[in-house]
């Protein structure tokens, strides 16, 4: 029947569309619970040496660590955290815009912004964007390994070493939930103190001992501390990626199913239509003769 | 009841303990240390080797940790770690073999880097021998 013949391939077409969806879905939910089981293993190293830092950062040393000092911000830096893929929904693009929402602040102050990109993403989008990109490290893959951002994130360090940079903030997605994930702008460095409720100090002017030298001890403890971060912010991420990605696909599997019931109930009206008309004409031709 | 302090051990994949101890144990960089409730705040690197944790009851929990950080607050011990395991999940015939070939690669070296990562493995090695031998001597 030569009624219904775009009808019937737009719904066949629609349909291998949705088997493809609804296959990214399932690899992503099972890729999703890896991924976030990696994230809450490596959470509690994160989580503690934050507290440590967060305890240095309030003590009054004899040594002032560089990392500790506030400096007149001139230049500030940024680690950008994206995913190597798309087709996650609007996981990078809230991101990016909540990057550049920062940095247009900063820039109106009249600072210089430079950028680390992790992940493909965030690369293309920068090198688009025309900032300084000093750093970049692409192909992470689902199990990220704390080696791969060692450099990347050395390039930063050095950089606020030399004092190139003044101040440097990772940016990325937090984990909520599978459903919800929130871009966040977190400060590295300098450090800041954290404010911790259950342990309050009132008494001020106090110091570690330090075994070995402060210096040293120091140096190894906040590169660490970074490096740690800013592996956890990777692993976070990449679990945002992947329930992202899940609820993407799950949508765009539920819409093709709603898009093929609709061009089913045209194309069955179009079919009773023509079969209508043919019985009416063949009616009318017997009675006509 | 004596007094207790609150302890965190984790490693960089896994939180491996975290609760009240009366005192814990660890090899600083400048040789072992324990540590009781009212300590004063220290912060020292570790060497790799055994960390004991007496637990209220008396009892000892007994943990390998492969170089890392000790931070001391008050109240508070926290242990980060590289690595670190439970001393009853080392497998000792592989900590002995591991020895053997550490020992076999300084004496045939062909590279400083050779030797210092040869070095870093000896000492994690014996390390973990000694922690199975306060293991030992626990359960005896």
């Amino acid at each position: 029947m030569a009624v219904g013949k775009e009808i019937r391939s737009q719904i066949g077409s629609i349909k291998n569309t949705q088997k493809i969806t609804s296959a990214m879905q399932m690899v992503a939910a099972s890729k999703m619970r890896k991924a976030q089981d990696r994230m809450a293993a490596s959470q509690p190293y994160a989580t503690e040496i934050r507290k440590v830092v967060g305890h240095i950062a309030k003590a009054t040393p004899e040594y002032k660590h560089h990392y500790m000092v506030e400096r007149d911000v001139k230049r500030v830096g940024y680690i950008i955290v994206s995913t190597d893929r798309g087709l996650c929904g609007g996981l990078n693009a809230n991101m990016f815009k909540l990057a550049l929402k920062d940095i247009r602040a900063w820039k109106e102050k009249g600072t210089e912004v430079d950028f680390c990109a992790l992940g493909s993403k965030a690369n293309a989008f920068f090198r688009r964007y025309g900032g300084n990109l000093v750093a970049a490290k692409t192909g992470l893959g689902d199990a990220p390994v704390a080696s791969d951002l060692v450099g990347s994130v050395k390039v930063m360090l050095d950089a606020y070493e030399a004092g190139k940079i003044d101040r440097l903030f990772v940016v990325f997605n937090r984990f909520i939930n599978t459903m919800s994930q929130k871009p966040i702008v977190q400060q590295l460095l300098p450090l800041q103190a954290v404010e911790t409720p259950e342990e309050p100090r009132t008494t001020t002017g106090w110091d570690y001992l330090y075994e070995p030298e402060a210096k040293q001890l120091l140096d190894k403890l906040l590169v660490r501390y970074i490096e740690s971060q800013v592996y956890q912010a990777v692993v976070e991420n990449n679990a945002c990626e992947q329930s992202a990605r899940m609820v993407a696909m799950k949508s765009a599997t539920d819409n093709a199913g709603k898009m093929i019931d609709d061009l089913q109930l045209v194309y069955n009206k179009a079919r009773q239509a023509a079969i209508t008309q043919e019985i009416s004409e063949i009616v009318g031709g017997a009675a006509a003769v | 009841m004596a007094m207790t302090l609150h302890c965190d051990i984790v490693s960089a994949e896994q939180s491996i303990f975290s609760g009240r101890a009366e005192m814990l144990i660890a090899a600083g960089a400048a040789g072992d240390l324990g540590i009781m409730p009212g300590h004063t705040p220290l912060l020292t690197e570790l060497k790799p080797g055994p960390v004991r944790v007496v637990l209220q009851d008396g009892k000892e929990e007994i943990f390998y940790v492969s170089s890392g950080f000790l931070e001391v607050q008050p109240n508070v011990v926290t242990v980060l770690a590289d690595s670190a395991d439970r001393a009853e999940n080392l497998d000792e015939a592989a900590a002995q073999e591991a020895q053997r070939e550490a020992e076999r690669a300084m004496k045939d070296q062909k590279s400083d880097l050779d030797y210092a990562r040869a070095t870093v493995e000896l000492a994690e090695a014996a390390a973990q021998l000694r922690t199975l031998q306060q293991l030992r001597k626990k359960t005896q």
